[in-house]
């Protein structure tokens, strides 16, 4: 979706400020949110795609007033009460109001090395045969899809040429309804910056993106 | 850091009386932390999350995970030819070898800076960054800022950062908009000849293995230790 999240290009925010590695967190809420998050990712009662989704499906105003933790947590509130495994009501009241289904799995402490080791791979095989191969001119599609996307606003329609075939990868367009995975062929493709953003930008410049096949025509 | 017991402590205070609940709790938390306070007692009430395994899981970030793991990576494949050529062929093994994998590193690529060339990586759509190599990402990497101008205009980032490179080298920004991650190999400083594997990691920061910064150089270590 044309969500806030789509930020590649946007103009107004001012410098990037950096910061050194310490501290890891910036407030006593940050690492428990965060630890909540894969928690509850590590159930298996939704996939990455579809927290992708709950992220960026955030007004966008709220979106980007929002610290990334911020997001990370109103993205955890929705996807629980959308399965109906924590309802908004118990969380202003602190507490549990309803007895509710258990879930999938629970991650157990002595596990977590194990789980974080394995992660989750998102290559698959497939005998399906790849459209493009290295060295193919291509054009972004001019896609504006309503659920979640993985093809940046600021490359569509926009002419590349594919530089790498990283081989068949769970869509994520389908992936985050939560129908199937519908393993595609993934592509980096990369665009000379003048193409992206026009006259008077720096030559010098090159983006490359990885993209699935679905969000490419040939030319 | 707060631990589970906290929470189920906070619970049974509950029935005891408001004012001691909100001279604890109420008026010196912000709305967030309060947020997330009740989250974490109602998925542990639930029994969705082990308390134990939330403070496992913020450990290994704090503690383990991080950018040294990346700097060991690119200081090998400074010092060891046979490493390198495997690095950029196939990171993910190589990187592996090192005992770093896993979750957001499950598919890695290096991309190698040159006199030539300079990489930066970024993530325009959410936050993706190659955390057994790096840890989590700083407030920057996944903020406004970074995310819409790196692509369009990353000589303005480098400036942000402090850095400036001669207009005829290529820039190319990567954006991470699948499960593939980036690690930039940056370009080894001079002056290093004869150093060992662990001398050269500390050259080699987080914002270099990001293509926002250079490895530092002898003197730049030089004056940071002093």
């Amino acid at each position: 979706m044309n969500g806030a999240q789509d930020l590649g290009g946007m103009m107004g925010f001012g410098a990037v400020v950096p910061e050194p590695v310490k501290p890891l967190f910036h407030a006593e809420w940050e690492p428990r949110a965060f630890a909540l998050t894969l928690a509850m990712g590590a159930t298996g009662e939704w996939n990455i795609d579809m927290s992708r989704r709950a992220r960026e499906s955030m007004e966008p105003g709220r979106y980007l007033t929002s610290s990334y933790y911020q997001i990370w947590l109103s993205a955890l509130e929705s996807l629980l009460a959308e399965r109906g495994l924590v309802e908004p009501e118990e969380i202003a009241a602190g507490r549990s109001l309803h007895q509710s289904r258990p879930v999938k799995r629970v991650l157990a402490a002595g596990d977590v090395a194990a789980v974080l080791a394995r992660g989750g791979p998102s290559d698959r095989e497939s005998d399906a045969p790849a459209g493009f191969a290295v060295g193919d001119r291509v054009r972004a599609r001019n896609m504006h899809p309503t659920g979640h996307t993985r093809i940046p606003r600021y490359c569509r329609g926009r002419v590349g040429v594919i530089e790498a075939v990283h081989g068949v990868h769970v869509f994520p367009d389908v992936s985050s309804t939560g129908t199937g995975e519908q393993p595609t062929w993934l592509y980096g493709v990369v665009f000379d910056g003048p193409e992206l953003w026009g006259e008077g930008t720096d030559p010098s410049l090159k983006v490359r993106i990885d993209l699935w096949e679905p969000y490419l025509e040939a030319l | 850091m707060s631990g589970g017991n906290d929470h189920h402590g906070h619970h049974h205070h509950d029935h005891d009386h408001d004012h001691h609940h909100d001279h604890d709790h109420g008026s010196h938390l912000s709305e967030t932390d309060a947020r997330v306070r009740a989250l974490e007692s109602i998925l542990i009430e639930k029994g969705y999350v082990d308390p134990a395994a939330l403070d496992v899981l913020i450990e290994t970030y704090e503690t383990q995970v991080g950018p040294h793991n990346g700097a060991r990576v690119v200081a090998k494949a400074w010092s060891d030819p046979q490493f390198r050529g495997w690095l950029m062929r196939d990171a993910t093994a190589a990187i592996h070898s090192l005992g770093y994998i896993g979750r957001q590193g499950e598919h890695m690529v290096a991309v190698e800076n040159t006199a030539d060339e300079h990489n930066m990586v970024v993530c325009t759509l959410c936050s993706c960054y190659p955390w057994p190599v790096l840890g989590l990402p700083p407030v920057w990497y996944k903020s406004a800022p970074y995310r819409a101008k790196a692509v369009r205009d990353p000589r303005g980032v480098l400036a942000d950062f402090g850095v400036s490179l001669p207009g005829d080298t290529q820039i190319r920004v990567w954006d991470s908009t699948a499960e593939i991650r980036y690690l930039v190999l940056p370009q080894r400083p001079e002056g290093t000849e004869g150093w060992s594997e662990e001398e050269l990691a500390r050259l080699v920061t987080r914002d270099s293995m990001i293509g926002t910064g250079l490895a530092l150089t002898p003197a730049e270590l030089q004056e940071q230790n002093a």
